[in-house]
């Protein structure tokens, strides 16, 4: 298999993330497609660490893994928060940044 | 041999992908994101990043992935409004996505990179096991490392503030 192969699988993956995020509405969802787009990201350094033959790639997508659990748990954590005021959980009805 | 393994993967990781987008049901979701996160480990494995691939189950198909089935639980999958903000979005999505996907396979595959056509190079027995990864974030990227340390200790303390319950001061 060459590295091609990989690349062209981690754009498709991206783009179907990119797909999920255009017509979903749910916020749940919309984070579940986040972290679509930030795997494809990995596949693609991790492809491309393997092209170039050394494993600093492998580092900075141990690293993007980090940032996504961050981002995974304050969004879970805004969710939550949306939940407990009654607030639809519906992005086209959450327009306002009103408390 | 290799190459079968490479297409279940590819094919375990973007039917998972659309099972994400296209379920109505979140907790469905999040089943297919589970499918999805093994799939690209074995293609991690594939690329002989093993320490990758061991923290993609560990920490996404572990952890993060019961954090999202416990809030999913708790806010219980409602359906979707068919309502559309914008005429066609359900039509024109899937188009936008396509000419990304396009887009971005001309900018890669078109560029100089030579050595995409060929398979991939032999590697020294370690690479990418636990012991690599490790000598290098410790040694050369040890600022990085300490920096995403403090930003999960930001977003779990940012989580407990946003989520957890507040005296009613008003």
């Amino acid at each position: 298999m060459t590295i091609e192969w990989f690349v062209v699988l981690s754009a498709l993956l991206f783009a179907t993330g990119a797909i999920g995020i255009l017509i979903r509405r749910s916020p749940l969802v919309i984070l579940l497609c986040l972290e679509l787009m930030l795997n494809a990201g990995n596949l693609a350094l991790v492809a491309f660490s393997r092209m170039v033959g050394n494993e600093e790639g492998q580092v900075f997508a141990v690293i993007v893994m980090v940032v996504a659990a961050c981002e995974v748990v304050v969004g879970l954590g805004l969710i939550v928060a949306i939940f407990r005021r009654r607030l639809p959980l519906n992005v086209d009805d959450l327009r306002e940044l009103r408390g | 041999m290799e190459e079968a393994l490479f297409f279940l993967s590819a094919l375990g990781a973007l039917g998972g992908a659309v099972g994400v987008i296209a379920m109505r049901n979140p907790f469905y979701s999040v089943l297919a994101l589970i499918v999805h996160l093994f799939s690209l480990a074995s293609l991690f494995l594939l690329l002989t990043s093993a320490f990758v691939a061991a923290a993609q189950v560990v920490v996404y198909a572990g952890a993060v992935m019961v954090l999202y089935v416990f809030v999913v639980a708790y806010v219980g999958g409602g359906g979707e409004s068919a309502w559309e903000p914008i005429p066609g979005q359900r039509f024109l999505a899937p188009l936008l996505g396509i000419a990304l996907f396009v887009e971005l396979s001309v900018a890669v595959l078109s560029s100089s990179l030579l050595a995409l056509g060929t398979d991939r190079p032999d590697v020294k027995a370690g690479f990418g096991d636990p012991a690599a990864i490790g000598t290098l974030l410790l040694e050369k990227f040890l600022l990085p490392f300490e920096a995403s340390s403090l930003l999960l200790l930001l977003a779990a303390v940012g989580a407990i503030v946003l989520a957890g319950r507040r005296r009613e001061a008003a």
